[in-house]
């Protein structure tokens, strides 16, 4: 039921509670409300819930998943903890 | 898909399920509060790639789940009735009420439609004036800042024809009804990643300090879930009870600020009864004073109805991380997703839709049988 899905802005109309945008998700474009997210631009990715932007996606942040695997890589390289 | 299938590596998965074997001393049971990450936790099979010692329980994380019955019974007499075009999520038609479904109503001429958006309802509404519609507003605060543009927006155009039909819950009061009750076996939370997505997560710092609980802010993606675990893991094995965030590209601790004020404009905090739990005090949203025109249950005259819960279903103890799916007597035989006894098995993100699906099924026949011998 919170599903919602990371999708690229294409474009921007509107503005204040009308502001709206086309957002492709993977090649599908869909027209998505971005009201709640007055920052975003054309470019950026959005998490998409039931039609509304509530997010911009982090890109530095998204990285740090791998960033934490690679860190627990490396510590379990040094040996097991003591 | 960009930001979705890296999250679903396999190695990856294999090492994150290896670093958290490696810091695990003893048991520990962990519950996540999202249906879409019980879901993703059964599809995967994440469950089965951690140590005996984790236990993950699986909490009243569906809207859908916890609508209470009374308003299914609501939904189904609204929906019945000539002049109304009843909109909702696809989710909640086959969630039976007392007698019958959304799904019935609308095998019987009622006019029911799927809509993806409220603001799809919102639309409906202005095309068919001579029409009442009715959108079934349910879901957690993820959902609250659509449903609550759309009644903004019925009001802001003067749409008469428009209504809501409000059944929304919030996760910290439901988080903190589990923590207090004497049967509680969950040492640590996975709160659910959307929802903070819009609230941010400081609401959570003191439940995390009153009851001494970890609670990982977490996404929904394989990797998202294994690092919730392994973070909330390495809190307990440390003796640490913070609020700490995984799901960094999404959540910021304040939220989607202009969401919660639109969202404040338009609801208000109340009591909400949760199907299979009972009434938890300030545990969700109805519509204030200003907008009670757009209240369904008032303008159709159903505020009054009350109904009690089927004593089979054990869907309130599943929800509360007492009872697995698969512990239920009526599991797969009595109880299916073709003819669900439950909301627990209904929705495709219900704890026992998920087991049923992804072969758990299978376990517990095994279980009966060895049991048996």
């Amino acid at each position: 039921m919170c599903l919602a899905v990371p999708g690229k802005i294409l474009s921007i109309t509107g503005e204040d509670v009308l502001r709206s945008g086309s957002v492709s998700f993977g090649g599908i474009n869909k027209q998505v409300n971005l009201a709640y997210v007055p920052e975003a631009k054309v470019g950026d990715y959005v998490i998409v819930h039931v039609g509304f932007a509530i997010s911009i996606v982090d890109e530095a942040e998204a990285k740090q998943t791998f960033e934490y695997l690679k860190q627990m890589g490396d510590l379990e390289e040094l040996g097991p903890a003591s | 898909m960009k930001y979705v299938d890296e999250y679903r590596d396999r190695e990856a998965a294999r090492n994150f399920a290896r670093a958290i074997a490696r810091i695990t001393t003893r048991p520990w049971a962990i519950m996540e509060v999202c249906g879409g990450q019980t879901h993703s936790i059964v599809k995967f099979g994440i469950d089965e790639l951690l140590p005996k010692e984790i236990t993950l329980l699986h909490g009243p994380g569906c809207p859908v789940c916890v609508t209470p019955l009374e308003l299914i019974d609501k939904a189904t007499q609204i929906a019945a009735r000539p002049e109304v075009i009843f909109c909702s999520f696809g989710d909640m038609l086959r969630v039976p009420g007392s007698s019958i479904d959304l799904f019935s109503v609308k095998a019987k001429s009622g006019d029911v439609r799927i809509v993806y958006s409220p603001t799809d309802a919102l639309k409906i509404a202005q095309e068919n004036p001579g029409k009442q519609v009715v959108f079934f507003a349910v879901g957690f605060e993820t959902t609250a800042p659509a449903n609550a543009m759309a009644v903004y927006q019925a009001k802001a155009q003067g749409l008469r024809n428009f209504s809501v039909l409000v059944s929304h819950v919030l996760v910290p009061p439901a988080i903190e009804a589990i923590l207090s009750a004497p049967d509680n076996r969950t040492q640590g939370f996975l709160a659910a990643g959307h929802v903070c997505t819009v609230m941010g997560y400081e609401e959570y710092i003191p439940l995390a300090q009153k009851y001494h609980v970890p609670i990982v802010v977490t996404g929904f993606e394989p990797l998202d879930i294994l690092q919730g675990i392994y973070m909330c893991v390495r809190q307990l094995e440390e003796g640490r009870a913070e609020v700490e965030n995984q799901y960094l590209r999404a959540v910021r601790r304040k939220g989607n600020v202009p969401a919660q004020e639109l969202v404040t404009k338009v609801f208000c905090v109340v009591p909400r009864k949760w199907r299979g739990v009972g009434e938890i005090p300030q545990s969700g949203l109805g519509l204030r004073h200003e907008y009670a025109e757009f209240d369904a249950e008032q303008r159709f005259g159903v505020a009054a109805y009350t109904a009690e819960e089927d004593s089979e279903c054990i869907s309130g103890e599943v929800l509360r991380g007492v009872k697995k799916p698969h512990e239920c007597s009526a599991f797969g035989n009595r109880c299916t997703p073709e003819h669900p006894l439950g909301a627990t098995m209904v929705s495709n993100e219900g704890a026992c839709a998920a087991y049923y699906r992804y072969r758990r099924f299978e376990q517990r026949v095994a279980a009966a049988t060895k049991s048996e011998s």
